[in-house]
C-alpha cells in the first residue's frame, strides 16, 4: 500500500467517525464545506483544468435547489408534473432543468474567447438570481418554507449528523469520478483544452465538445449540491444563490488548487472556516456589527494569490511527495491497437495545386503546387518568411486556401476542419512547439492516439474504459521507444531541453497512425548525433511507406535524406527537383546566400 | 405611456446612462493598458460621494485614513529600492507617499471644509479618492502584474469586496444624497430639465473630450495607448509596465470618484452602491468589446435607457433584463468575431 | 581598426540562460565595442533571441555576467536598460499598429522625454532623412504598411532614442532582397555614428559582409568565432552552417 493510500484511508476512517465525537457545530460545518466542495470540485474541471471561468456556479446551486422545493412543496400542481412532486423527482427535474439551462448558456457563451466567458457568467449568475426573488410561485424574496427531508425507505434524513454521511457519500463518489474521467483518454481531451485549441483540433479533439462535456459537469454537481442543500435546510431564499457566493466558489477552488480534484475540498475548507472565524473576530475588533468579515477575506485572498498562484494543495503536497511506482516503457503490454492499411508506394497521397492565401493586401502563397506520395520525402525549404508555415496551415486546415485546391487521398480537403482532415490519417508537428509541459511525455504521445480511441466521457468516469486505455497508452510507449525518449515517459514534457520537445511532437504525430507526416523543422535545436537519429527513424518510416512533407533549415539533414526538394521564397516555388539540381539552382543559391553587393 | 412620462424616463436614462458611459470608458482603459478587469470601479463611485458627503458633514472620512495607511506600505515597500536610485527617487516618493496624505489630513482636520463652497470641497473629495487607485496598482496589481487574465481578474473580485467591506466600516449602513450642485431647473417643449441633470451630461461630456485630448496629443496619452496596442513594443521605448498601470488608475480613480460625486445629489448612495453601478458600465464596457471607446460610451447610454424604460414597465424585473442584455451581445460577437489562436 | 582598441560598451562573459531545467544558453561570451558591428548568426533554435532577451534583462540569468558600460548589470529591467541607451529592435517588430508612422517614431523618444530631453523633432528629422519612405507614409496607420517599410519604422523608431548600442534581431527576416540591402545599407552606414551595434541574424553572408566580427551560434554555444572576413572564408562555415557545401566558393 502506497503512502497516499495510507493517509487517503486514515482521512476516510476519521471522516466516517467525525459524527459519533464531534459536537453538532461542527458536523453542521463540514456538512457545508461538503455541499460547497462539491460546487468547487465542478469549477477545478472547469476551471482549474478547462481553462473555462465561471462566476455563475451559485446560480446552478439555485436551480436544483429551487427545483425540488418548489416541486415538494407545491399544493396544485398539474397531472402531468405530480409524479415528480416528491425528493426525488425534484432531483431529477433540477438535474434536467440545469442541463438544459448549461446547455443553452454553453451555447451562447462556450465559444467565446478569455475573459468574455467570465464575464457572461457574472451577467447571467445576476439575472437568475433576481429571478429567483422575482418570481411569484418561487417565494420571492422571502422564499419557499416547509420543504420535507430525505426519506430512504422509512428512514428520515432529518438530523445534521445523519444527512453528513449522505454529502460526504455523494461528495466522495463525486471525487472519484472527476479523478477517474481525468485519467483517461476523455481527460486528456479535457487537459488539453489549456494547450490551445490549434494543437488538441490537430489532434482530432473536439474542443467545442469538451469545453460543453466539462460546463455540464460542473453545473450538474452544483445542481446535486443545492439538491441536498434544499433538503438539508427545508428552506430556500435567493440569499445564497447570488453572485457572491459565485464568487466564493470560485475563491475556494483557486485557493485549494484550481487544477487538483482534492484541492476543491481543501478550499472549501479553508473558506468556510476561515469566513466562521473572521465572523467572530472582527465585530469585536471594530467595536461595531457588520459585514466586516469581507474585509480580511479579501485582503487574505490578494495575500494568497501573490504567495501561492497554484493554490494550497500543490504546497501541501510537497510535504507528501507521490511514491507510486512507474511502469517502464517495455511494461505496457497490451494487445497493439489496429493500424491503417499502407498505401503501395508511390500512390499519390497529397496534391496541392495553385493554392493561394491572402492576408489583406499580403500575398503569403502564391499559386504553390506541390505533392507527396507515398514512400517518398518531400523537402520544402526556403527562408524564414517565405511562406512555408502558412502553406503548412492550408494543408492542415487550420487555414483555408483564397483560392487553389488541396487534396488528400484523392479527396478535395480545403475548407475541411483540421480535425477531419487528421481522421483521414494525417498528422503533423509544429514548429513552435505545442506540448502540454505540465503533463508527462507520455500522455502527450497519448493524444496524439485520440483518434484511435472511442470510449467516451461516462465510461471514462466509471472507468469502464480501462482495456482501451492499456492499449492506448502502450501505443503511446512504442512510439516513445521507438523515437528513443524510452526513458524519458514519466518526465514532464516540459522539463525536457527543446530539442528533445520536437522529437515528442514526432512520436505524438506517429501515435496517430498517419499515412502521411508534416514535420514543421524538426532538427531545429539538435545536436548531431541526435539530427542523425532522427534522419534514420524518418528513413525507416519511408521505407515502411509513409509520404513525408518536412520543412527544415539544416540543408546538410535536407540534402541526405529528400527525395525531392522543393523550394518557396516570397511565397512562390522558386525551384523544385533532386537535391541535386536544386542545390546548383543559381536562384535557390540567391534566395539562401543573398548577400549586399 | 404619454410623451411627457417618456421624455421623463429618457432623461433619466440619458443622466444614469452618461454616468455608465464614463465608467464604462475607465473600465475599458483600465483593460486594454493593465489586462485587469477592474470589477473596484464600483467601489470609487461609492467612495467619491460618500468622502464628499463627510466632508459636508464635518466628519473626516473613512478614506483619509485609508490614504494614510496605504501611502505608508507604498513608502515602506518602496523605500528601500528609492534609496539605492539616489536621494531625488526617495524624496519623490516620500513627498507622495507620505507628505501630500499628511497635508490633505492637515487640511481636512484644520481648515473646516464644511464651511468650504461646494466645489472646492468637490476637489477636496478628489484629492483624497484619487491616490488610492495608484497605491492600490502598487499593493495590489503591481506584483502580479504578469499573471493571467483569471488571476487578474479574481484579485479584482477579492479587492472589491475587502473596499466594500471598508466602505461599511467607514460610512456606515446608511445612505446618503449630497445637496443638488444647482437647484435651477428649465422648461423645454413642457419637459422639466433639472439644472443637476444638465451638470451630469455637461460634466461627462467634457470629461470624455478632455479624455480623447489627452489619449491623441499628449506623449503620456500616447504611451497609454501603446502599451494597450502592444506592450512588448511599449516596454523596449521604456514605457514602463508599472507606469502605465499607475497612470491607467489614476485615471480610472478619478473617473469612478468624479461619476459618484455627479449622481450623490439625484440618487442615495450607499456603501455598497457602487458594484451594480460598477457592473452596468460593464455591460456597456461588454457592449464595446472592452476594446472600443466610442461602442463601449453608446453601449452605456443605452444601458441607462433599457434600465429607466424597464423599470417603469416592470420595475421588479429591471435589473433582469439590463444584464440579460449582455447575453444576445455577447452571441452576436461571439458570431461576428472569428476566434484567432494566439501566437507566440 | 580603431574600434577594436576601445573599450567594450557590452560584455557577455560565461552566460548561461535556462527555462526552467532546460538550459538554452551555454557559457556563451561575447565583447561589443562602440562604432564596432558584431554578429551573431545561427540557425532556429540555436538561442540567438535568448540572448538578446537576457542582455536586455527579460530574463534571469542562471549563471555568468553581463557588463554594460562597465558597470555589472543586476536587477536590471528593461526600463533602466533603455533609460541607459540599449536599445532593441526586435525580430517581430513590434509597432504601434494602429498608430500613425509619426506618433510611432516619437514614442520611440519616450524614455529620452523623461529624461528632459527636447530633442525628438531634430531626431525625427534625422530619421526621415533616413528613410525617406517614413517621410512619405507619416500619417498612415502602422499597420497598414508594406514589410519592408515596418522594418524601417522599427529601426527608425529605434533610433529615436538615440542609442548608444543597438541590437538588432533578424532585421532580414520576410524581406526582398532589394530592402534587406537597403536596411544592411542603413545599418552599416550608423557605423560612423559611434553606435555599437550587435546584429542577430539567420542571414549569414549579408551579416558578414557588413560586420567586423562574428559569433556563430549552434545549440546554445559559441561553435566558432573571428573576423567577419575570415568567418566568410572559413570551410566550416561554409559547410556546417551555409550548407550548400563545396563547390560554391
Amino acid at each position: 500500500m502506497s503512502r497516499q493510500r495510507l493517509i487517503l484511508g486514515v482521512a476516510l476512517a476519521l471522516l466516517a467517525l467525525g459524527p459519533l465525537v464531534l459536537p453538532e457545530f461542527y458536523i453542521t460545518l463540514l456538512n457545508y464545506i461538503g455541499l460547497y466542495a462539491l460546487v468547487a470540485l465542478g469549477l477545478v474541471l472547469l476551471t482549474g483544468v478547462g481553462g473555462l471561468t465561471s462566476f455563475g456556479q451559485a446560480a446552478f446551486v439555485g436551480l436544483g435547489a429551487y427545483a425540488t422545493a418548489a416541486l415538494t412543496t407545491a399544493t396544485a400542481l398539474p397531472a402531468w408534473l405530480a409524479p415528480l412532486a416528491n425528493p426525488w423527482g425534484g432531483l431529477l427535474a433540477g438535474l434536467l432543468l440545469t442541463a438544459l439551462v448549461a446547455l443553452l448558456l454553453g451555447l451562447l457563451t462556450l465559444r467565446l474567447s478569455g475573459h468574455y466567458l467570465p464575464l457572461g457568467t457574472i451577467a447571467w449568475g445576476i439575472s437568475l438570481y433576481f429571478l429567483f426573488g422575482n418570481l411569484e410561485f418561487l417565494g420571492g424574496h422571502t422564499g419557499i418554507s416547509g420543504i420535507p427531508p430525505l426519506r430512504f425507505g422509512g428512514f428520515e434524513l432529518r438530523d445534521g449528523r445523519h444527512f453528513y454521511y449522505l454529502i460526504w457519500v455523494v461528495l466522495l463518489a463525486a471525487v472519484w469520478l472527476t479523478s477517474n474521467l481525468l485519467d483517461s483518454r476523455a481527460g486528456r481531451a479535457i487537459r488539453a483544452l489549456k494547450g490551445g485549441a490549434l494543437m488538441a483540433e490537430a489532434m482530432g479533439i473536439d474542443t467545442g465538445r469538451a469545453k460543453m462535456v466539462i460546463f455540464l459537469i460542473a453545473a450538474l454537481f452544483a445542481c446535486l449540491s443545492g439538491w441536498l442543500y434544499a433538503h438539508l435546510q427545508r428552506f430556500v431564499n435567493p440569499t445564497p444563490f447570488g453572485l457572491h457566493i459565485g464568487i466564493e466558489y470560485l475563491f475556494m477552488a483557486v485557493i485549494g488548487g484550481a487544477a487538483h480534484v482534492w484541492g476543491a475540498l481543501l478550499g472549501a475548507a479553508v473558506i468556510t472556516v476561515l469566513k466562521q472565524w473572521l465572523q467572530d473576530l472582527l465585530p469585536q475588533l471594530f467595536g461595531a456589527t457588520g459585514n466586516f468579515e469581507v474585509i480580511g477575506f479579501g485582503l487574505l485572498m490578494i495575500f494568497m494569490l501573490h504567495r501561492a498562484r497554484e493554490g494550497l494543495w500543490p504546497w501541501l503536497t510537497r510535504w507528501f511527495p507521490a511514491s507510486a511506482r512507474r511502469p517502464a516503457s517495455a511494461e505496457f503490454a497490451a494487445e497493439p491497437l489496429p493500424a491503417r492499411a499502407v498505401p503501395p508506394a508511390g500512390t499519390p497521397l497529397l496534391e496541392v495545386k495553385d493554392a493561394v492565401k491572402q492576408f489583406g493586401g499580403l500575398v503569403a502563397n502564391d499559386r504553390m503546387s506541390l505533392g507527396v506520395a507515398s514512400g517518398e520525402i518531400l523537402a520544402l525549404i526556403g527562408p524564414n518568411g517565405a511562406g512555408k508555415s502558412t502553406l503548412f496551415n492550408l494543408i492542415t486546415g487550420v487555414d483555408p486556401p483564397t483560392s487553389g485546391e488541396v487534396r488528400f487521398l484523392g479527396e478535395r480537403v480545403d475548407g475541411r476542419s483540421s480535425r477531419a482532415i487528421a481522421r483521414m490519417g494525417m498528422s503533423r508537428t509544429f514548429q513552435h512547439v505545442r506540448l502540454l509541459p505540465g503533463m508527462s511525455v507520455l500522455e502527450n504521445v497519448a493524444l496524439g492516439a485520440h483518434l484511435r480511441g472511442r470510449h467516451g466521457v461516462p465510461a471514462a468516469m466509471l472507468h469502464l474504459e480501462r482495456a482501451e486505455e492499456g492499449r492506448l497508452l502502450a501505443e503511446a510507449a512504442r512510439q516513445c521507444a521507438r523515437v528513443g525518449l524510452g526513458e524519458h515517459l514519466h518526465d514532464a514534457a516540459g522539463s525536457l531541453p527543446l530539442g528533445k520537445q520536437r522529437i515528442v511532437e514526432i512520436a505524438r504525430a506517429l501515435a496517430a497512425d498517419p499515412c502521411l507526416l508534416l514535420l514543421d523543422e524538426p532538427a531545429a535545436g539538435l545536436r548531431f548525433l541526435e539530427k542523425r537519429s532522427l534522419a534514420e527513424l524518418l528513413r525507416q518510416l519511408r521505407a515502411g511507406g509513409m509520404g513525408i512533407l518536412l520543412v527544415e533549415h539544416d540543408m546538410e539533414f535536407v540534402m541526405d535524406l529528400a527525395d525531392r526538394v522543393v523550394v518557396m521564397e516570397f511565397g512562390k516555388k522558386i525551384a523544385a527537383g533532386l537535391p541535386r539540381e536544386v542545390q546548383s539552382d543559381p536562384a535557390v543559391i540567391e534566395a539562401y546566400l543573398g548577400g549586399v553587393d | 405611456m404619454d410623451l411627457q412620462i417618456a421624455l421623463l424616463l429618457g432623461q433619466d436614462g440619458v443622466v444614469n446612462g452618461a454616468i455608465y458611459a464614463l465608467l464604462a470608458l475607465a473600465l475599458v482603459l483600465v483593460f486594454a493598458v493593465t489586462r485587469v478587469i477592474f470589477i473596484p470601479q464600483g467601489e470609487f463611485v461609492a467612495y467619491g460621494a460618500l468622502t464628499l458627503v463627510s466632508l459636508q458633514a464635518g466628519h473626516a472620512p473613512g478614506t483619509l485614513w485609508l490614504m494614510l495607511v496605504l501611502g505608508a506600505a507604498v513608502a515602506a515597500i518602496d523605500g528601500p529600492a528609492a534609496w539605492r536610485q539616489g536621494r531625488r527617487r526617495l524624496a519623490g516618493l516620500l513627498g507622495r507617499q507620505l507628505l501630500y496624505p499628511f497635508v490633505i489630513a492637515a487640511l481636512v482636520l484644520g481648515a473646516a471644509p464644511r464651511d468650504w463652497p461646494v466645489l472646492l470641497q468637490v476637489a477636496l473629495a478628489l484629492v483624497i479618492v484619487v491616490p488610492l487607485g495608484p497605491q492600490l496598482y502598487r499593493l495590489i496589481y503591481q506584483p502580479v502584474a504578469e499573471a493571467s487574465v483569471l488571476v487578474l481578474l479574481i484579485v479584482s473580485v477579492a479587492l472589491h469586496l475587502a473596499l466594500v467591506g471598508l466602505g461599511l466600516l467607514f460610512f456606515g449602513a446608511e445612505g446618503s444624497r449630497t445637496p443638488a450642485f444647482s437647484e435651477a431647473s428649465f422648461e423645454v417643449g413642457g419637459l422639466t430639465v433639472s439644472g443637476q441633470s444638465l451638470w451630469v451630461i455637461g460634466a461627462s461630456a467634457l470629461l470624455i473630450v478632455a479624455l480623447y485630448v489627452f489619449f491623441e496629443k499628449s506623449l503620456y496619452g500616447k504611451a497609454l495607448r501603446a502599451t494597450a496596442i502592444n506592450r512588448a513594443g511599449a516596454r523596449l521605448m521604456g514605457i514602463s509596465t508599472t507606469l502605465a498601470g499607475k497612470l491607467t488608475f489614476l485615471l480610472a480613480a478619478a473617473i469612478g470618484a468624479l461619476s459618484g460625486i455627479l449622481i450623490a445629489p439625484i440618487t442615495t448612495i450607499y456603501y455598497d452602491t457602487g458594484f451594480l453601478v460598477g457592473l452596468k458600465g460593464f455591460v456597456g464596457a461588454i457592449v464595446g468589446g472592452l476594446a472600443s471607446y466610442p461602442v463601449a460610451a453608446a453601449g452605456a447610454l443605452l444601458v441607462g435607457l433599457l434600465e429607466s424604460f424597464s423599470s417603469f414597465w416592470a420595475s421588479a424585473f429591471k435589473e433582469v433584463i439590463v444584464f440579460t442584455l449582455i447575453i444576445p451581445v455577447l452571441v452576436w460577437r461571439s458570431l461576428t468575431t472569428r476566434y484567432v489562436e494566439e501566437e507566440e | 581598426m580603431s574600434a577594436s582598441n576601445r573599450e567594450p560598451i557590452l560584455e557577455v562573459s560565461d552566460l548561461c540562460v535556462s527555462y526552467g531545467k532546460v538550459e538554452a544558453l551555454h557559457h556563451v561570451s561575447l565583447k561589443v565595442r562602440p562604432g564596432e558591428i558584431v554578429t551573431v548568426i545561427g540557425p532556429n533554435g540555436a538561442g540567438k533571441t535568448t540572448l538578446l532577451s537576457a542582455i536586455m534583462g527579460v530574463l534571469p540569468l542562471s549563471r555568468g555576467e553581463i557588463r554594460y558600460q562597465g558597470e555589472t548589470c543586476r536587477h536590471i529591467d528593461i526600463e533602466r536598460m533603455v533609460a541607459r541607451g540599449m536599445t532593441l529592435v526586435p525580430e517581430k517588430r513590434e509597432l504601434f499598429g494602429e498608430m500613425s508612422v509619426e506618433d510611432n517614431l516619437l514614442l520611440g523618444a519616450f524614455m529620452r522625454r523623461r529624461l528632459g530631453f527636447r530633442d525628438e523633432r531634430q531626431t525625427l528629422a534625422q530619421v526621415y532623412e533616413i528613410f525617406p519612405r517614413l517621410k512619405e507614409r507619416e500619417r498612415q496607420m502602422a499597420g497598414t504598411l508594406s514589410g519592408g517599410e515596418r522594418q524601417m519604422l522599427a529601426v527608425g523608431r529605434a533610433l529615436m532614442a538615440q542609442p548608444k548600442i543597438l541590437m538588432l534581431d533578424e532585421p532580414s527576416l520576410g524581406l526582398a532582397p532589394l530592402i534587406v540591402r537597403e536596411i544592411f545599407r542603413v545599418i552599416g552606414d550608423l557605423r560612423q555614428t559611434g553606435v555599437a551595434i550587435l546584429l542577430i541574424e539567420q542571414n549569414a553572408r549579408a551579416a558578414l559582409q557588413i560586420s567586423d566580427y562574428g559569433y556563430v551560434l549552434e545549440t546554445g554555444e559559441v561553435a566558432l568565432e573571428g573576423a567577419s572576413a575570415q568567418l566568410e572564408d572559413d570551410p566550416k562555415v561554409i559547410e556546417s552552417y551555409l550548407g550548400l557545401g563545396g563547390g560554391q566558393h
